[in-house]
């Protein structure tokens, strides 16, 4: 028989037990990453700082870093020394926010375009190749025409990044064959998927031909 | 006086040993429910104010996980997009689209759109998306096939049995860096070789334990400890 001192224990520890029916850890007071406040009247936990704030770090003292131009004119220099780090940096980042529209090679061709948005202008085309690096600065900053502003999503110095990319592709495209380092050649089609991708784009829909050979190699 | 029959004693002899296993059955029965979709929403499609459709902008349109998903490579916080992002494309696309009006309500309004959440941890747990992208464990290894969800859905449990299941064994998920966001990975096999720093590998594990050393990743005891995902 259970004794009446048992039974108390037992009682005890179910009780204890149910504690851990309450939610308190699960759901601790405190706001997540964009969640919903019922504090503030438009329910938004991410308030944006009030107009005029400087973060710390983020004084802008560089003008030019900032905006691309100098006085009212787009400079024509890069802020920063340009490396392989920053080239490879610039084209992975071109790729994420630039080719949808533009196209990886900046023709203007990019899937966007082909749905119905508006055409952008090819990047190889005279009056582009000749505009200064602060002009594309400033076009992704506050937006041109029907282009959107990528100032929120892209990082000013991820911005002069793809600055640089941008004019490397466009001295790619007018290259001619003279200017070919010796000892390299100009491949002539596109490069194997797996190693070629370095952006880590999804990347576009393969021929079916090369998909199933993929396939196969595969099992 | 013999009140019970002979029998009863087989009976009883019986109950007790059927006891073991219908004990048993609750258990195994408890610990299925735990780790079924009815507790974990694995693989539930939650309602959203729009119906996005990540089969539509990552395969069709081939839009990267970063266009939208902006802080997941340096923050814990992998982030949904602002309304603006949509409308980036969507000034000009689908414009009278019925299917897009609570973007632009959004839009024009400046209220907020209230996404659902779909993958969702206690807050008792930290996670943190930066370090895992950058010690090159793919979306796809905890999301699943986001590319081919019309409808975003949890992929995988979520419990802590899952992170462990990895955090024991990472050198089994790793992938080069710049394949975290390829949708289409598949780990290396002989046919099909991976290239990492001018080396090629043919199979997995001799990948993973390369691309241990090279990320250098912590041992297992230290991301196994509790106050490494409690603290
Ligand atoms: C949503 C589609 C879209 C995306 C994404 C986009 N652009 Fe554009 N871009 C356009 C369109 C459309 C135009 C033409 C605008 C016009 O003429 O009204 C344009 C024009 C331009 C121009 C030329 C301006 C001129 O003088 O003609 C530059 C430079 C440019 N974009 C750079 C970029 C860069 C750099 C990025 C990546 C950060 C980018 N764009 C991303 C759509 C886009
Ligand atoms: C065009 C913008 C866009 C792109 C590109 C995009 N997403 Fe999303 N993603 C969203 C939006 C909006 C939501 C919230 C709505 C929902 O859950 O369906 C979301 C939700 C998610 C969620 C669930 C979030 C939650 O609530 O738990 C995951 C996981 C996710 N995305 C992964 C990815 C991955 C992986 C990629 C790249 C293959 C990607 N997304 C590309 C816009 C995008
Ligand atoms: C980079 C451009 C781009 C961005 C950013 C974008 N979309 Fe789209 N979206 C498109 C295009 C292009 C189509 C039409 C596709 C077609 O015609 O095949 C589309 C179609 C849609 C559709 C209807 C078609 C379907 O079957 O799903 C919805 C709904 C939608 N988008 C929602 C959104 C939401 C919500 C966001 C913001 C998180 C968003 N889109 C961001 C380009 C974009
Ligand atoms: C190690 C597993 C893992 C990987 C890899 C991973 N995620 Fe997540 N993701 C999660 C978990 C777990 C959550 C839920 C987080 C929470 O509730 O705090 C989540 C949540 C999200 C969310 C909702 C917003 C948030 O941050 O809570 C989005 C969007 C998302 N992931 C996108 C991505 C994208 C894009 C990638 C690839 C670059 C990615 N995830 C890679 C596990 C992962
Ligand atoms: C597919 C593999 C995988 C899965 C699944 C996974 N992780 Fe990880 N996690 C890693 C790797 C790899 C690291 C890096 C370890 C290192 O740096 O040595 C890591 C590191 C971490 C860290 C350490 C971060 C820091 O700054 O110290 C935390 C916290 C973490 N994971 C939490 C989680 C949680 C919570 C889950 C489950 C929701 C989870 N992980 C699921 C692979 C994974
Ligand atoms: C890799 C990350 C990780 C590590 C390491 C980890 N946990 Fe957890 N733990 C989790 C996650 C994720 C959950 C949430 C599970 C869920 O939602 O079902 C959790 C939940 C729990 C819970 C609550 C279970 C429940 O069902 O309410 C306890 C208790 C717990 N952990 C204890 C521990 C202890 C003790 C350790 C150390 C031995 C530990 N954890 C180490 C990720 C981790």
């Amino acid at each position: 028989m259970l004794s009446f001192r048992r039974l108390t224990a037992f009682v005890l520890m179910a009780l204890l037990w149910l504690g851990g029916c309450r939610l308190d850890m699960q759901v601790q007071p405190r706001l997540n990453p964009l969640a919903k406040s019922d504090f503030y009247p438009d329910q938004r936990s991410a308030r944006s700082p009030v107009e005029g704030t400087v973060a710390r770090g983020d004084l802008r003292e560089d003008t030019y870093f900032y905006s691309g131009k100098i006085g009212n004119n787009p400079g024509d220099y890069m802020p920063f020394p340009v490396n392989q780090d920053v080239m490879l940096r610039g084209r992975e980042r071109f790729n994420i926010y630039c080719a949808p529209c533009h196209s990886r090679l900046g023709d203007g061709n990019g899937t966007i375009a082909q749905r119905g948005f508006r055409r952008p202008p090819s990047f190889h085309i005279e009056r582009l190749r000749k505009a200064p690096l602060g002009y594309f600065f400033d076009v992704m900053t506050n937006g041109f025409g029907a282009m959107p502003d990528y100032a929120s999503q892209i990082s000013a110095r991820d911005r002069w990044s793809i600055v640089a990319y941008i004019r490397a592709l466009q001295l790619s495209q007018n290259a001619s064959s003279a200017e070919i380092p010796a000892g390299q050649k100009m491949p002539s089609a596109m490069p194997e998927q797996r190693s070629g991708l370095d952006s880590g784009a999804t990347p576009p829909a393969r021929a079916p031909s090369s998909k199933d050979k993929n396939t196969e190699q595969r099992k | 006086m013999q009140i019970f029959h002979r029998s009863t004693n087989t009976i009883s002899r019986a109950t007790i040993f059927g006891a073991v296993f219908v004990i048993a059955a609750l258990f195994w029965a408890m610990a299925e429910i735990q780790r079924s979709p009815y507790v974990t929403y694995e693989g539930v499609v939650k309602p959203q104010p729009v119906a996005f459709s990540h089969q539509h902008h990552v395969t069709g349109l081939g839009i990267d996980c970063r266009y939208c998903h902006t802080s997941v490579e340096d923050s814990n916080f992998a982030g949904i997009p602002p309304t603006k992002t949509c409308m980036n494309c969507h000034a000009q696309i689908w414009t009278n689209a019925a299917l897009l009006e609570p973007v632009r309500e959004s839009y024009r309004t400046d209220k907020s759109l209230q996404w659902t959440r779909v993958n969702q941890l206690p807050d008792y747990v930290y996670f943190d998306h930066s370090i895992h992208i950058n010690k090159g464990v793919g979306c796809n290894t905890c999301h699943g096939q986001v590319d081919r969800m019309p409808l975003m859905y949890q992929y995988a449990s979520l419990q802590m049995e899952w992170c462990l299941n990895c955090h024991r064994a990472p050198e089994k998920h790793l992938r080069p860096r710049d394949q975290v966001f390829n949708m289409e990975y598949q780990q290396p096999v002989a046919g099909n070789p991976a290239l990492v720093d001018g080396q090629s590998f043919t199979d997995q594990d001799s990948l993973g334990l390369f691309l241990v050393k090279k990320y250098k990743l912590r041992t297992e005891r230290d991301i196994t400890s509790c106050s490494t995902c409690h603290r």
